[in-house]
């Protein structure tokens, strides 16, 4: 371990950039000639479009044009795309609905963007969008998952008969039935996972440029996936070809999976900038942030979980209905099947597993991947079931997860995934440990004499990151190959710079990438840059979610730097008349191994350009490319534990202690690492006691502003404590699992568990707000 | 269109802007000081904190008009041109800062808590001084080691200059 490279903790290279206030995001940017959008969205939940009279808006001051969603069809703008294709279970495809970028005839949900305004400025814009008079013809709505699939529902998409999207499964139905049938004991359990908004702080933002003597058009825009966004705008929506499509994401501020999606904006700024001949801006208010951002999670599940005389779990039947909202986003099927159902294993040695998935549309935001993805919903399930199969059985929480866990690797799941390496007991080990969990009878004890209620919980989570092999996901019905590319470009200096497909957010990539190359070379890391974000630099890139960006990422910049070192050492062979076998680099120099003789790394990098002496037949330059497709998932995996302490007058619950203990394989930089650990499991507290997306009846979105739903703030949250207990992965070159995500993954149930514990029955759901605990000890009563 | 006259940074700036324009909007986009963010619509997340004649404000919940004649400091004057503020440096350090968008009203509002709190502060007050500024990422553990910190930082330089 270098001071520098791979396991140091490194402070951030990024940092002054964001302190000082030079940080680039895209609503900072200006163009000459800019104008400013505003949309005009629908404020029902359902309705046809009757007419749009623009006449009065048109005329109002500072106004450049008004564009719909008729004139963006006509110019062959095609619709928005699902990009995984799910099968129900009798073969047919996943029924998708038409997502209009501007509605044309419905709108299906409060906020379906319905036109564009283009003004002199953001106020002009939004003064001529409330003059827009639309004749709509209301429609009954509905915005609940089990309520969309009733009988008599009002209808969403033709194409979607009972607004049923697909009726899908995995596992074995037979052998889980037979299972709970000779079970000693079964425990079953219903499930709710609250709706969330994942609220990056950075709202959603898009200027778009059209160059009409180029014919080309420039996109700036909040992504994760710049890459991602040329090639589904280029070859799906119809924007223009990838030749002739730059898309930059700069600075972006968070994202959380909701900046993965191509939206409706930025394809209609870069078409409304062609229109009107002005580059155009738009950016995002929270309260649109709100209403148009994709939501996440909003699961509703029925659990019977199979157990034997000794306490070994026999078989699982899962049956969940996800609620995909009014359109299918880009990879919104992918969420509730294969990043949920395969995961349904958890730690555990099931021998049969069973799950049916029904997703289904209702009169709400388009819900897809939020920090997790699939992964929190399969935790929640199985962690709230164990402990409450450990009630049941009355034996102790801890006890019944060391009976049922994998103790061996590789493990083939019933679920698809082949977890590859692991040790789960030593995470639960660490966790008790530091959470005195041998001292909770006493701090309860206390706790009662003081006329409060203390709880405990832990969950043992797993996860799969490091999405994904292409070939895998392909045959699972992915659009896209989910591999990443890197390139090390060596300048005549020395400097160097990596172009990476994978997009930074907060991440710290410019600091992590960094390290990488500064450990092999022995360079100081300020001699390295890390390029990405910009199609026009980075040749294709898969981009940065599912905790992907160093177990595949980083993955692709080894496969380059071994090529890069490989070229480095012919040529110092060569200069220095020796054996390229031979040839070490350490510290900054390429050395004769057991010799004094050595060049340094910048005159290699100069012999390269100037090719004045180079190993005969060798092509000038210093510069490789890779690509790297993972062969397997990674599995981070560990143990939450969360201690509460509830005032039972109020209802409100104190994080007494939280206690983090994960496997995450290598480590780059534990800083970092920690602090994304931190971030997910505020995210985790935030669905556990906090969030919720919460629509009337009426399909109206109540929780539209900070205002009304509650973001995790700095006096609602403890310190954690972590702690790392890591098996290196042994998929790829670094041995890296992946840490994005885990935080939001494992404390949910941790917090209910904890809180369910401390009230003594287990009629709670998320969030565990105040009211809602205060009645559940009246319950209790 | 009015005339609004500050001084900003320690330079006298003006312009012209809309009687409704909000003061952020103002250094945003007629002064081009983008390091003050913008991150909702009500006043809740604090991405916007500047000082406004010493004292920290929401520059969202302020009109440019009102803010005439005053004084303001935003992220970029904070500190001298390639300096860090003692609060900065412990952010740094302290990994306080992921994607960076809250980081700026994070950043002023803890220099104001610190001024106004400095030297009695503990993780308690600081959690609850950051009451009015979201952050998504950190899930605020850093932000407040950062500022605990920063506050025994500037005790200590307070004391080495009495």
């Amino acid at each position: 371990m270098g001071v520098e490279g791979i396991g140091a903790r490194v402070t951030r290279k990024e940092d002054k950039r964001f302190l000082t206030g030079k940080g680039r995001y895209t609503d900072d940017m200006t163009v000459p000639g800019m104008k400013y959008a505003y949309f005009v969205r629908s404020p029902y939940a359902h309705a046809k479009i009757k007419n749009i009279d623009a006449t009065a808006a048109k005329a109002m001051p500072g106004v450049i044009d008004l564009l719909d969603g008729k004139q963006l069809q006509a110019d062959g703008i095609g619709n928005l795309i699902c990009g995984w294709m799910i099968h129900s279970k009798d073969g047919t495809p996943m029924k998708m609905g038409a997502w209009h970028p501007l509605a044309v005839d419905t709108v299906r949900y409060v906020g379906d963007a319905i036109a564009i305004v283009v003004a002199d400025s953001y106020g002009e814009a939004r003064d001529a969008a409330e003059a827009v008079v639309v004749d709509y013809e209301q429609l009954p709505a509905v915005t609940g998952a089990v309520a969309a699939l009733a009988s008599g529902a009002p209808q969403i998409h033709p194409e979607a008969p009972g607004n049923l999207i697909f009726d899908w499964q995995i596992g074995e139905p037979d052998a889980v039935d037979q299972a709970i049938a000779a079970a000693a004991h079964v425990t079953e359990i219903e499930i709710l996972n609250n709706r969330l908004s994942p609220n990056p702080m950075e709202p959603r933002a898009t200027l778009g440029i059209y160059d009409t003597a180029e014919d080309h058009y420039t996109c700036y825009t909040t992504s994760q996936n710049p890459h991602v966004a040329r090639l589904v705008m280029s070859a799906f929506y119809n924007v223009a070809p990838e030749n002739k499509l730059r898309v930059i994401a700069p600075d972006v501020g968070g994202g959380f999976g909701s900046k993965i999606y191509i939206y409706p904006e930025e394809i209609i700024c870069l078409w409304a900038s062609k229109k009107t001949g002005v580059p155009v801006k738009w950016t995002s208010d929270r309260t649109e942030a709100f209403l148009t951002d994709a939501h996440g999670r909003d699961h509703v599940s029925k659990v019977k979980m199979a157990f034997d005389a000794n306490n070994r779990i026999t078989a699982l039947k899962v049956d969940t209905i996800a609620n995909l909202g009014a359109y299918m986003s880009l990879f919104s099927s992918a969420v509730p099947t294969y990043l949920y159902a395969t995961l349904l294993s958890g730690q555990y040695a099931i021998p049969a597993i069973h799950a049916n998935v029904r997703t289904v549309y209702t009169n709400t935001v388009p819900v897809d991947a939020y920090r997790g993805a699939g992964r929190p919903e399969a935790t929640y399930l199985l962690e709230r079931t164990m402990e409450t199969a450990a009630r049941e059985l009355g034996v102790s929480p801890a006890e019944l997860r060391r009976t049922n866990f994998i103790r061996s690797f590789p493990y083939q799941t019933p679920v698809i995934m082949n977890y590859d390496a692991g040790d789960y007991e030593a995470s639960l080990n660490a966790a008790m440990q530091a959470a005195d969990w041998a001292g909770f009878a006493a701090r309860r004890a206390q706790s009662e004499a003081r006329g409060k209620k203390r709880g405990i919980g832990m969950s043992c989570y797993i996860e799969a990151c490091g999405i994904a092999p292409s070939a895998a996901v392909g045959s699972l019905g992915a659009g896209v190959g989910l591999w990443e590319s890197a390139e090390v470009r060596v300048n005549a200096v020395g400097t160097i710079e990596v172009l990476t497909g994978s997009h930074s957010h907060g991440q710290g990539h410019e600091t992590t990438f960094a390290q990488l190359v500064a450990g092999r070379l022995g360079v100081p890391i300020e001699s390295i840059n890390i390029v990405h974000g910009d199609t026009d630099k980075v040749q294709m890139g898969m981009g940065t979610y599912g905790s992907r960006s160093g177990a595949v990422g980083m993955s692709a910049i080894v496969k380059a730097l071994d090529k890069v070192e490989a070229k480095a050492k012919k040529i110092a062979a060569h200069l220095m008349e020796a054996s390229e076998e031979d040839i070490v680099i350490e510290n900054g120099e390429l050395k004769v191994a057991g010799t004094d003789k050595s060049v340094p790394w910048f005159q290699v990098a100069l012999a390269s350009y100037t090719a004045h002496n180079l190993p005969s037949g060798m092509e000038p330059g210093l510069k490789e490319t890779a690509f790297y497709d993972p062969s397997n998932f990674t599995f981070p995996a560990g143990c939450y534990i969360a201690e509460v302490e509830i005032d039972p007058d109020t209802g409100e619950t104190d994080i007494v202690q939280f206690v983090a203990a994960d496997d995450f394989g290598n480590i780059i930089n534990p800083m970092i690492v920690e602090g994304q650990v931190h971030g997910g499991i505020a995210q985790g507290i935030g669905q556990a006691l906090l969030e919720n997306v919460q629509y009337d009846e009426n399909g109206q979105l109540l929780t539209a502003s900070y205002m009304d739903y509650a973001m995790p703030r700095a006096d609602d949250l403890p310190s954690f404590s972590l702690s790392h207990q890591n098996t290196p992965c042994p998929g790829n070159p670094l041995g890296i699992k992946g840490c994005g995500e885990a935080g939001a993954i494992g404390s949910p149930p941790a917090l209910i568990n904890a809180i369910t514990d401390a009230i003594g029955h287990n009629k709670l759901t998320m969030p565990a707000t105040p009211m809602k605990v205060w009645q559940a000890l009246q319950t209790a009563h | 269109m009015t005339k609004v006259t500050l001084t900003v940074n320690g330079r006298a700036m003006s312009g012209e802007c809309e009687d409704r324009t909000l003061l952020v909007h103002f250094i945003r986009e007629k002064l081009g000081l983008t390091g003050t963010h913008v991150g909702c619509d009500t006043t809740q997340c604090g991405a916007c904190v500047i000082h406004m004649d010493g004292l920290s404000v929401k520059s969202c919940s302020i009109l440019a008009v009102q803010a005439s004649g005053s004084t303001i400091t935003t992220i970029e004057g904070l500190a001298g041109q390639g300096e860090l503020h003692p609060v900065q440096a412990a952010f740094k350090e302290h990994h306080g800062l992921q994607c960076g968008f809250c980081t700026p009203g994070m950043v002023m509002t803890a220099v104001d808590l610190i001024n106004r709190e400095g030297g009695t502060l503990t993780e308690e007050t600081v959690r609850a001084g950051l009451e009015g500024n979201i952050c998504r990422c950190t899930g605020y553990h850093n932000i407040v080691k950062a500022i605990l910190a920063a506050d025994a930082e500037m005790a200590t330089g307070r004391q080495a200059a009495e």
